[in-house]
């Protein structure tokens, strides 16, 4: 190996684009078959050569971040896909495939090589049904453990009946709480309790005030979203949902996740004109998001921050006044379409420029003032500063991404290092912060309240001053999608959270045969332990307050 | 202040006296005092006078599901402000709440707690479904996991439709049970085909069977027939 290859790495031509032969070479004879995804390429293994493929593709190529598991099963056989990603350039990705025995569908758990293949292969074995020889703790994730069946495995007959129970959760670490001679308390929190931002349910061990250890348990709000996307027709009935994955008005951000993998996958070009439409309003989803992400955090460390929280929620109602006229919701947009949006911008025009604008002038006084109310405030800073520390390998470990990974100062955002839409052509940065804990998981997103604010602007002027016959909403897009049966893509965008993904498999109807959705409140959720244990119990509410999470996306 | 002012004062002080006493302090004063004048006492049934009470001020439990909720919260916090109706304090304990709002998707996973909690609140109580997924499961009717509607577990008094509803039409949905309940009326009580019982108290079949070495005799369960859900 020449020294300039080392430092690009194994499998980098010197254009920096990925060279597969020599992954393949790499691996050598471990690699059965290739195949094609229109993302990348992958590598078909034998499933016990799991461990083996991705530490050498980690170790040797540089593919440090997992993105997502997805597990689907074919007539014929199971199958594993581990798409993995490069933190420096996401763009450089690869697929690893594992297909399993039909009888018996065994594979080896990646587990020791990333972290966060734990709850990936977890939610797998849940509701595929492959299991993961040497996994740490191979039990259901998001369904009730008593749960029968496994409801995206072909068989899988939905009216059996089902029963759940109500009881009592163990202490991991001791076998009886009650007992005198014990050291530790069990502590439940959730999943109906005001701090976990949802239905989410903590299981929490504590010594004293010290956490000793902490289980999220998930699943109370899995309502079968990648079942009805599977369901649906690419055209028309899949978009409403994803507006339902990050429910806290980040909704075009998440439409934008399948409409760039749907327009991927039957190759449709989206108009130059529309793409501004669509950056301008996921830039406004991404702002109310932050903000309510900010308001709930201040109330979460501090209950007497509650004005902040109401001040949160004033400036929001001004964001959603304005998606509204745009979009005719104020939550549930359904604005994007295969190809473009559903309609223009609401006449006057003019007016609602205006509003815009109006609401970016006041932008910078608000935000002076919510420094001046919370980061400027010494209790705040006392709960925030050094708790909830999460470092960047650790990070990268269980595939953190969004605002939780750049303040542990991971440069990595998609709207930058994978561009789609507009931003591209755009002037803003990148908001990154060495801080690592939970004081800069806010400031993170602070800041980029300011630079989505800087990118909704230079938008406005270029939607007004767009001519008037070259106002393309829409591409011609065929009214029924068929795309080619076994085309497989796997994209991703950048939504409030991190990188949201969406996996699908076509098979030449007009619906999916698999639709995998890559949460990131998911993944970020999965590095809590980390963040939390050893810290007192209050850090660990700041903790999960910090990394903004939302039930809806986690469960799914 | 205007001489007239000091008229009606002064009118008032006379008619206070006559009623509590001399020498009572001013801010025991109150308007509604001054309309029932000299008069000690309001003849009304207590029934309709606890109906009123209760009507007028309810604890709603500070409770989100899903998506809805965060229309909720903007139900609460300042432009909607659901308090200027008497209704808009969150109490976190259910054991000091008289109206739980169900605001998302319930899932067979907390279908059980749900039950639970509304179990704590102390009689009377009251229930608002807010959205389409507590009506009828909503977009996710079909799903596996999904419970169809809330009424399947608890009784709701008022469903709010929409996906999710605007705040207006949430504070409408809470003003019409709060006028409703101030009346006296209720709604009959559905039957709930979703209860917790005790697992030894399951009819045997094939899945209890399966199941046996899993839930002991008297853990608590719910019990899900999805082929006969609406
Ligand atoms: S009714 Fe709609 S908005 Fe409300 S919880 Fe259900 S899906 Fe979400």
């Amino acid at each position: 190996m020449s020294l300039e290859e080392s430092q690009r790495g194994v499998g980098v031509t010197e254009d920096g684009d990925l060279d597969y032969d020599e992954l393949e070479d790499l691996l050598g004879e471990k690699v059965l078959a290739r195949e094609e995804h229109l993302n990348a390429e992958g590598f078909v293994i034998r499933p016990d050569d799991v461990q083996d493929v991705l530490s050498t593709l980690k170790e040797r190529a540089g593919f440090d971040h997992l993105s997502l598991l997805t597990a689907q099963e074919y007539l014929d056989r199971y199958e594993s896909i581990y798409h993995m990603k490069k933190y420096d350039d996401p763009t450089q990705e690869v697929s690893v495939v594992v297909p399993t025995d039909k009888e018996n569908p065994v594979s080896e758990s990646a587990e020791p090589v990333f972290r966060t293949a734990d709850w990936h292969e977890r939610e797998a074995y849940d509701l595929v049904g492959i299991e993961y020889e040497d996994h740490p703790d191979l039990r259901r994730i998001l369904l009730p453990e008593t749960w029968q069946g496994h409801p995206l495995s072909l068989d899988y007959d939905q009216d059996k009946p089902q029963i759940v129970p109500l009881r009592e959760h163990a202490n991991p670490l001791q076998p009886d709480h009650k007992d005198a001679e014990s050291d530790t308390m069990f502590l439940n929190v959730g999943p109906h309790h005001p701090a976990t931002h949802g239905v989410l349910h903590l299981e929490t061990v504590l010594d004293g005030e010290q956490v000793v250890d902490v289980d999220p348990d998930i699943g109370y709000l899995h309502r079968c979203e990648e079942q009805m996307c599977q369901n649906g027709t690419y055209r028309h009935q899949i978009m409403p949902y994803p507006d339902r994955w990050d429910y806290v008005s980040a909704g075009l951000l998440n439409e934008w996740s399948y409409a760039r993998t749907a327009e991927s996958l039957a190759d449709i070009d989206v108009p130059e004109y529309a793409q501004v439409l669509r950056t301008l309003g996921a830039e406004l989803c991404r702002i109310a998001s932050h903000l309510l992400a900010l308001g709930t955090f201040a109330l979460d460390v501090y209950g007497d921050f509650n004005v902040i929280w109401q001040y949160a929620f004033r400036d929001r109602e001004v964001v959603l006044n304005i998606l509204e006229d745009l979009t005719g919701q104020r939550m549930m947009f359904n604005y994007f379409r295969l190809g473009g949006v559903v309609w223009d911008i609401p006449e006057p025009r003019e007016e609602w420029f205006e509003k815009i604008r109006d609401f970016l002038d006041e932008l910078p006084g608000k935000l002076a003032e919510y420094h001046d109310l919370v980061t400027g405030n010494e209790i705040y800073q006392i709960r925030c500063v050094d708790t909830g520390v999460l470092e960047p390998e650790v990070a990268k470990e269980y595939g953190v991404t969004g605002p939780a990974a750049r303040a542990s100062g991971i440069d990595y955002d998609l709207r930058r290092d994978d561009p789609y839409g507009y931003y591209d052509e755009l002037d803003w940065d990148v908001v990154t912060d060495d801080g690592c804990d939970n004081f800069a998981r806010v400031m993170v997103r602070f800041k980029e309240v300011e630079e989505s604010a800087k990118i909704i602007s230079q938008c406005v002027d270029l939607l007004e001053d767009w001519p008037e016959d070259e106002r393309t909403i829409q591409a011609n897009v065929p009214r029924t999608l068929k795309p080619e049966p076994d085309t497989e893509v796997y994209e991703a965008v950048e939504a409030a959270k991190g990188e949201l993904g969406i996996y699908i498999r076509s098979d030449g109807t007009d619906k999916p045969a698999r639709f995998k959705i890559r949460s990131p409140c998911f993944s970020n959720l999965q590095s809590l332990p980390e963040m939390a244990e050893g810290e007192l119990l209050a850090d660990l509410i700041a903790a999960l307050g910090s990394i903004d999470i939302v039930l809806g996306e986690v469960d799914r | 202040m205007s001489s007239d002012n000091q008229h009606v004062t002064t009118a008032q002080t006379k008619t206070r006296e006559a009623r509590m006493g001399e020498g009572v302090d001013d801010r025991f004063n109150s308007r509604l005092r001054e309309v029932l004048g000299s008069m000690p006492f309001i003849l009304t049934k207590f029934d309709k006078f606890m109906n009123w009470v209760r009507g007028s001020s309810m604890f709603v439990l500070q409770f989100g599901i899903a998506c809805c909720s965060i229309e909720m919260i903007h139900t609460y916090a300042v432009k909607h402000d659901l308090d200027r109706f008497g209704s808009g304090i969150p109490r976190a304990s259910p054991r000091q709440a008289d109206l739980i709002i169900v605001p998302g998707t319930i899932v067979s996973k907390f279908a059980p707690r749900m039950k639970r909690v509304y179990d704590q609140m102390p009689e009377p109580k009251f229930v608002v479904g807010m959205g389409n997924c507590t009506a009828a499961g909503g977009p996710f009717q079909e799903g596996y996991n999904v419970v169809k509607g809330a009424e399947e577990v608890i009784p709701v008094d008022i469903h709010v439709p929409g996906c999710p509803p605007r705040p207006e039409a949430l504070i409408y949905g809470v003003v019409k049970l709060q006028e409703r309940v101030a009346n006296g009326e209720s709604s009959p009580v559905v039957v709930k085909p979703y209860e917790l019982e005790e697992f030894s108290d399951l009819p045997r079949d094939e899945v209890v069977e399966k199941l046996a070495d899993q839930i002991d005799e008297d853990d608590l369960v719910m019990r899900y027939n999805w082929r006969n859900s609406p």
